[in-house]
């Protein structure tokens, strides 16, 4: 659907970025510099590549061969920005017709009281933007893109310049959006929560360039990409199912392939699709099985790789085997340690995770598509 | 109250400046637009041009708008053929003066007020299918009022008050190049006259009071939910 494939001299930097995105939602993830804003603009025609090509869903945005440099007008690619950029003279009601007074009608032309009512604008309509919080302001900024019948949806680190609550907040309108409005979506973030939440698909951007890409689970989990992941962020992100309820205990039961994880009550029913991040840095490493702990995960596995990390640190992938199949996760561990048990590929250890380590922004439900296979 | 002599000054001063502001405004939206965003070749030299009826004598711009506006000069000689309009020694001719001579100060606010506009915003709305006409008219021009009205009615008052550069141009003719200032000034010449001077006065003082009330009014009303009322009482 989405093929960029472009070069930019900007300064110091020279932005080499090729991606596919077939639908659903990309994340473009890196550290600030990485390029990911410039390749957002190039996109949306506010900057121009010096060489590349640009197609989405069979139309050519951009091509240095032939000279072609559609209009950012004509586009159709409708952008959120990292800082909402609504018009503050316009009231949210005005704001979010805005494309539709510019002459565009189509998709969503007709359903105003939808997007309205997916993103939760309606007591806000006759209100002028400098009255509405951050992420009021990021919804009707969302909403705003949505009524322009775009072709894709660019995201710029829509909430980076909100605090955690006022993220958490909105969130869930994103993943709405997501399952409901069936649009592609590149998602913009150097948060990994976010993505993990909310993407299919991650390109990691490193200096300008694409270092990986591949789905959520496979980028974030694989070792040699965790200098560009973020050591204190870095950690697997598994596809799970609610097999159990513990009430009284006020915790769930999740069944990954190879094994199950205890966390905190999850609000679903047994059966349900979720997915969890498991931070490396919460995950600690046994050669033999402990009892009379409290940590309430205790996983069997073989360690597949140690990788130099920054520091004193090192980073241990373990495979974690059973009859329903194999996860990898992730543990952040000392150097010492590494000498003192003698990690290495092929030894067999108990990975130890804390259930108290896993709470609401560990967990998200997954793209609705994920949930039909 | 006021003479015949004395009312007719006043309404041909209200004409006068109307008439200028009413073509000095637009070029002056245009100019201000185009240097507060584009770069080009020569941007210096049109600034200077701009600004020069602000530092040269008032009566040397008069005397190059004889020459380019009177009957043989380039402008005035092709006004006059193509639409019969006389410049010299008419009441146009002040409106040309004064037009001219205001025209640095209406466009001054206005480029700076045009250089404050996010430009960002001006991408948003590209991205929602504005095209330039659309985002100049909805974006960029309603964000830029405040500083288009403080352009007009400085360029009302300059025009209202427009001295050297009008007599040099269309002379002093009662009832038809005599604005108010030139009124005033031509009653000074004779003595026992001063009653007169003294409540033409009284009404210049009057109504450039009022033109700038009515700006901060106008601006205000602007500039209203652009920015958060600022909170009083409760520190």
């Amino acid at each position: 659907m989405l093929d960029v494939d472009v070069r930019k001299r900007l300064g110091e930097t020279a932005l080499d970025i090729r991606f596919e995105s077939a639908g659903g939602v990309t994340a473009l993830f890196g550290r600030s510099g990485a390029g990911k804003t410039s390749t957002v603009q190039m996109i949306a025609g506010l900057m121009t590549p010096d060489a590349g090509r640009i197609a989405l869903g069979g139309r050519i945005l951009f091509d240095s061969a032939e000279s072609t440099d559609i209009a950012t007008p004509q586009r159709r690619v409708g952008v959120v920005f990292q800082e909402g950029r609504l018009f503050p003279h316009l009231s949210v009601r005005r704001n979010l017709l805005y494309a539709k007074a510019a002459g565009r009608n189509g998709r969503f032309g007709g359903r105003f009281g939808v997007v309205v009512g997916m993103l939760g604008l309606e007591a806000l309509l006759e209100r002028k933007p400098v009255t509405l919080s951050g992420g009021e302001q990021q919804r009707v900024a969302i909403g705003r893109a949505l009524l322009s019948e775009p072709d894709i949806l660019l995201m710029d680190e829509p909430l980076a310049s909100l605090d955690a609550a006022r993220k958490a907040e909105i969130l869930p309108y994103i993943e709405r959006l997501r399952d409901e409005a069936g649009l592609p979506v590149v998602y913009v973030s150097h948060q990994i929560d976010e993505v993990a939440r909310l993407a299919d698909r991650v390109v990691l951007l490193s200096d300008g360039s694409v270092a990986a890409t591949g789905s959520v689970d496979e980028v974030f989990t694989r070792p040699e990409l965790m200098p560009l992941t973020g050591r204190f962020q870095a950690g697997a992100v598994l596809g799970a199912r609610v097999a159990e309820q513990d009430v009284a205990g006020a915790m769930s039961r999740l069944a990954i392939p190879g094994g199950s994880l205890w966390v905190p009550s999850v609000p679903l029913p047994v059966g349900s699709a979720i997915r969890v991040r498991i931070r490396a840095r919460d995950v600690s490493v046994a050669l033999e099985k402990p009892d009379r702990v409290s940590i309430r995960n205790i996983l069997p596995g073989t360690v597949r790789s140690v990788t130099e990390s920054d520091g004193p640190f090192r980073t241990v992938a373990i495979a974690i085997a059973g009859e329903t199949g194999e996860s990898r996760i992730a543990a952040t561990v000392t150097a010492n340690a590494v000498r003192d048990l003698e990690l290495e590929p092929g030894v067999a250890v108990f990975a130890l995770i804390k259930s108290v380590a896993m709470d609401r922004r560990s967990m998200a439900l997954p793209p609705r598509d994920e949930i039909v296979t | 109250m006021l003479s015949e002599a004395e009312t007719d000054a006043l309404l041909l001063s209200l004409k006068v400046s109307f008439w200028s502001l009413l073509f000095a405004l637009p070029v002056a939206i245009a100019l201000g637009w185009v240097l507060a965003r584009k770069e080009f070749r020569g941007k210096l030299l049109v600034n200077a041009f701009i600004t020069l009826p602000l530092v040269l004598p008032p009566v040397v711009t008069g005397f190059v708008l004889l020459i380019l506006f009177g009957n043989q000069g380039w402008i005035g000689s092709w006004l006059k053929a193509w639409f019969g309009i006389e410049i010299a020694f008419r009441w146009t001719g002040a409106a040309v003066a004064a037009g001219v001579m205001a025209f640095p100060l209406i466009v001054r606010p206005i480029r700076l007020s045009f250089e404050a506009v996010d430009v960002r915003l001006e991408q948003a709305a590209a991205t929602l299918g504005a095209g330039r006409w659309r985002r100049f008219a909805t974006i960029a021009l309603p964000l830029a009022m405040p500083g288009v009205l403080a352009g007009a009615v400085l360029g009302f008052a300059k025009a209202l008050g427009e001295f050297g550069a009008t007599i040099t141009l269309v002379s002093n003719i009662p009832g038809e190049t005599q604005t108010l200032s030139l009124a005033v000034y031509a009653l000074l010449q004779v003595p026992g006259k001063e009653g007169a001077v003294f409540r033409l006065t009284l009404i210049a003082i009057a109504i450039s009071v009022l033109a700038v009330v009515a700006s901060e009014i106008l601006a205000r009303r602007a500039r209203r939910g652009l920015t958060v009322e600022e909170k009083t009482g409760n520190a």
